[in-house]
């Protein structure tokens, strides 16, 4: 079998590693929390780093009024779904061996992981800014507007005494890994399909 | 003229050398203590390197520190009511201090082990003896709780306990003070032949560590001072110093000072292990108390035992020895290898190291020298190991640091020994300030001793301390025995009176420390396990208030619709699952202690309010920002009153299901 097709289907079943490993992380340091509050977002569920500190991240954000984090979101249905066909697809298209046709796929995959960070940034935005009217505590701006407790899209920032981290998780990177075969895999394609 | 003004010169000079040398002397005292801050110094956030689980005598607890620094942790309690843990308060804990004489709020606690396996610590519970009201605790050292209260029949003034097998086989409670058996109604001067002294072996399963009396050994009219047990070459046996073996009943401390040699009971208990398994003993009718804590119910059963397993010696013959030791033995100590027992002659002018290997030869040879009520006595100079000459005054107890040296405390001339095993040198001696007790190595009467420190723990302090009126604190103090030579680097004030301690590196327990209970694993039987389990029911006069707490508000926090002559139950459920996010509650007027609960544990008080009113109650642990909030109101009607029973959170009722 040529080289770019086991890349290219190597590349896109490295995507089914997201059903395992989380993709991103969130992680909320405090002094008085010495073992860091943290939750994994999978591309299913959102899970405690350790037990209950979801539960107690919810404890912490209710005093500025901050939405429960929910229990499930309409995206869990959709993205496993997405996330396998797109794994399907990609190994069909490794074995039909068309170099083009991988880009297609590649540019696909892109468009999608745009749209879902989108998504997770309208729901970190809304998480942060749509708060309970009767909060415990209100917070605001230098310029006089209430203060927002979004956290980063990527990085690290400080929420009051909260620094927040959001980084990408083993399973983000190892579909970063696949996609990266899968650029490699369309120009040996391209390579090859000239010889 | 001119010698006057010599001499001025000489002296001035000669003052200013002497002025010089005591700056000298100062610097180096400077260096020195500061070596000594150094060793003890803890920074912070650091953690210490061993816990000491020190006993809290007549507190009746257990306090929990650290060493080096000698920081206090925690006081555990044991015997004795805490209103700070409402311990012996909550309906909870109130069966933990139920005995055979009813509800006793009080002990004396005295000597802390930790259980073992293979004759080394392994740090799953530390068992401690109630002196008074004869009892034997199981403290968990996942939740530093205590968790099982056994009463021992038959015995008074526990004190030759509460010492571990190798292998947290057996627990053993000896009694100090002989009582009649069976107790009854008799002249006490026919003491002599009549009042018998049990040694209570208590079985530990070696899944839970339930408690569970094997059997009783009844055994003659005297005082059983200490025990310790074998271990290497000589497990399977259990060694008790004797006093009064005079068997005097009344001016004990001259009438029982009289014999030259009292005796070291030589217990072979896998043999009446053995005898008992095959059927042996006699069960005899008795009455007492068996209080079991449910980590999963958080609360506490007693239950009452009606039978024990009496064991005569006589029935078991080669399973008992007397071994003579001079005078008055306090301490009863068995060094690493299994090899020597140390009797402390409290009155004798030398210290005894009776050989284990001489005592059994003895033993196959029949060497005895007379027996006492049926009991062989084997020969003082057929079993003697070795004698420390001169150790000092009023040896009290021995323990070693694993490296082939004993460490002895001297109650009367106030210090600490160092001596050899076998060549039975002095080596080093140290003063304690003062009139010392007990002293501990962590793992010191194990196999495997961390010989480290020693911590002696003294009597009395006098002006050791900022006066504090005529009560003054207690105390301990810590040694380096790293070197040659001891080093006294730290005095530190303890609870109650520490009669003995038990250590242990710190790496052994600190990782099972549990954090917080499970609320999903809380079977209490009053739970409410979110907010909308919370609710209040009436039950006739009984009022019961299903309350949950949470950061930081109770719910329900109004509750009308209670009459005066209510018995009003307050079940609160802690619904944090957070590290050291406990909360309190206490209401106005309640003839009890707070409560402090902890995440994901059900406690409860019983209010009964005799005014008409509205009754605040409130978080007592400051628990978030928003603790001062953390509050709530009780209506309180008139008896017969028509005010329904309501019971709402920000004017919404609770518990709508």
């Amino acid at each position: 079998m040529k080289k770019s097709k086991i890349l290219m289907i190597v590349g896109s079943l490295l995507l089914l590693a997201l059903f395992v490993f989380p993709l991103w992380n969130i992680t909320l340091e405090a002094p008085q929390y010495p073992i860091p509050l943290g939750m994994d977002i999978h591309i299913n569920k959102f899970s405690d780093t350790h037990e209950f500190d979801i539960k107690n991240i919810n404890l912490m954000n209710h005093y500025v009024g901050m939405q429960y984090i929910p229990e499930t979101i309409p995206e869990f249905k959709i993205f496993p779904i997405v996330i396998a066909i797109m794994v399907v697809l990609g190994v069909f298209i490794g074995i039909l061996g068309k170099h083009k046709l991988y880009l297609v796929w590649i540019v696909l995959i892109c468009l999608l992981g745009i749209a879902g960070m989108y998504d997770f940034y309208l729901w970190e935005y809304d998480y942060g800014h749509n708060l309970d009217p009767k909060a415990i505590m209100n917070f605001k701006n230098p310029d006089g507007t209430p203060m927002g407790f979004q956290p980063p899209l990527f990085g690290s920032k400080d929420i009051l005494n909260f620094k927040a981290h959001s980084y990408p998780r083993l399973g983000a990177y190892l579909m970063f890994a696949g996609v990266f075969l899968t650029i490699v895999a369309f120009f040996i394609g391209k390579k090859e399909s000239k010889i | 003229m001119k010698t006057i003004f010599k001499s001025l010169i000489a002296i001035t000079i000669t003052s200013l050398f002497f002025i010089g040398c005591g700056n000298n002397d100062s610097k180096q005292n400077g260096a020195l203590s500061s070596n000594a801050a150094e060793k003890v110094y803890v920074a912070p956030g650091e953690h210490d390197e061993f816990y000491a689980f020190i006993s809290g005598g007549f507190s009746g607890q257990l306090a929990v520190y650290g060493l080096p620094s000698g920081r206090l942790f925690k006081v555990i309690p044991v015997f004795s009511v805490d209103a700070e843990k409402a311990y012996g308060f909550n309906e909870e804990t109130k069966p933990m201090l139920n005995t055979s004489h009813g509800f006793v709020p009080w002990d004396d606690s005295h000597h802390p082990d930790i259980s073992q396996t293979a004759g080394e610590l392994d740090g799953r519970w530390v068992f401690i003896n109630g002196n008074n009201t004869p009892r034997i605790a199981k403290i968990d050292l996942t939740t530093f709780e205590t968790t099982e209260i056994i009463e021992i029949p038959n015995s008074a003034g526990n004190h030759s306990s509460s010492f571990v097998t190798e292998n947290t086989e057996y627990v053993v409670a000896g009694t100090r003070f002989s009582v009649p058996y069976p107790q009854r109604d008799m002249p006490i001067n026919e003491y002599k032949g009549n009042f018998k002294g049990a040694l209570t072996f208590i079985s530990v399963d070696p899944k839970d560590g339930a408690m569970d009396i094997k059997f009783q050994l009844m055994m003659p009219g005297f005082n059983y001072d200490l025990s310790h047990p074998g271990r290497g070459k000589s497990h399977g046996w259990f060694f008790f110093t004797t006093y009064n073996t005079e068997e005097a009943n009344s001016l004990l401390e001259v009438n029982a000072s009289q014999n030259d040699k009292d005796f070291i009971a030589a217990i072979n208990w896998k043999k009446i292990e053995e005898y008992v398994n095959k059927g042996g003993g006699k069960k005899a009718p008795t009455n007492y108390a068996h209080n079991v804590y449910d980590e999963h119910t958080h609360t506490a059963t007693s239950t009452m035992k009606k039978e024990v397993l009496i064991v005569n010696p006589m029935d078991v013959p080669g399973a008992i020895y007397f071994l003579p030791t001079p005078k008055s033995p306090h301490g009863c100590d068995v060094d690493p290898s299994g090899e020597y027992i140390i009797g402390s002659g409290k009155l004798a002018a030398e210290l005894t190291a009776h050989s284990f290997t001489k005592m059994l030869a003895a033993i196959e040879g029949k060497k005895f020298d007379g027996e006492a009520y049926g009991i062989p006595i084997l020969k003082y100079e057929d079993i003697l190991g070795g004698v420390v000459k001169q150790p000092g005054l009023g040896p009290l107890h021995t323990e070693f640091d694993g490296k082939g040296n004993a460490y002895t405390t001297f109650f009367i001339s106030s210090e600490v020994v160092k001596w050899k095993l076998g060549t039975w040198e002095v080596i080093d001696r140290k003063p304690t300030y003062y009139s010392v007790g007990h002293l501990m190595i962590p793992g010191g009467n194990s196999r495997k001793p961390f010989g480290k420190y020693v911590l002696a723990m003294n009597k009395i302090t006098k002006d050791r301390y900022l006066p504090t009126g005529p009560e003054v604190t207690q105390s301990a103090q810590l040694y380096d025995i790293t070197g040659e030579k001891m080093e006294l680097l730290l005095d530190f004030p303890t609870i109650g009176e520490p009669h003995y301690a038990a250590g242990i590196p710190a790496s052994i327990i600190k990782e099972r420390s549990k954090k917080i209970y499970k609320l999903e694993d809380n079977k209490h039987k009053y739970v409410a396990k979110s907010e909308a389990d919370s609710k209040v029911v009436r039950n006739g006069n009984e009022v019961h208030i299903y309350m949950t707490m949470i950061r930081s508000h109770f719910s329900p926090d109004n509750i009308e619709g209670v009459q005066v002559g209510d018995k009003v139950y307050f079940h609160v459920t802690n619904l944090e699952q957070d590290y050291d996010v406990p909360h309190g509650i206490a209401i106005i007027g309640a003839n009890t202690s707070e409560l402090l609960i902890m995440p994901g544990q059900t406690e409860t008080f019983i209010w009964e309010p005799k005014q008409v009113g509205v009754w605040p109650f409130y978080c007592t642990d400051f628990c978030s920002a928003l603790h001062q909030e953390m509050q709530g109101y009780v209506r309180v009607s008139p008896k017969g009153s028509k005010v329904p029973l309501t019971f709402t959170l920000d004017g919404d009722p609770v518990g709508a299901k």
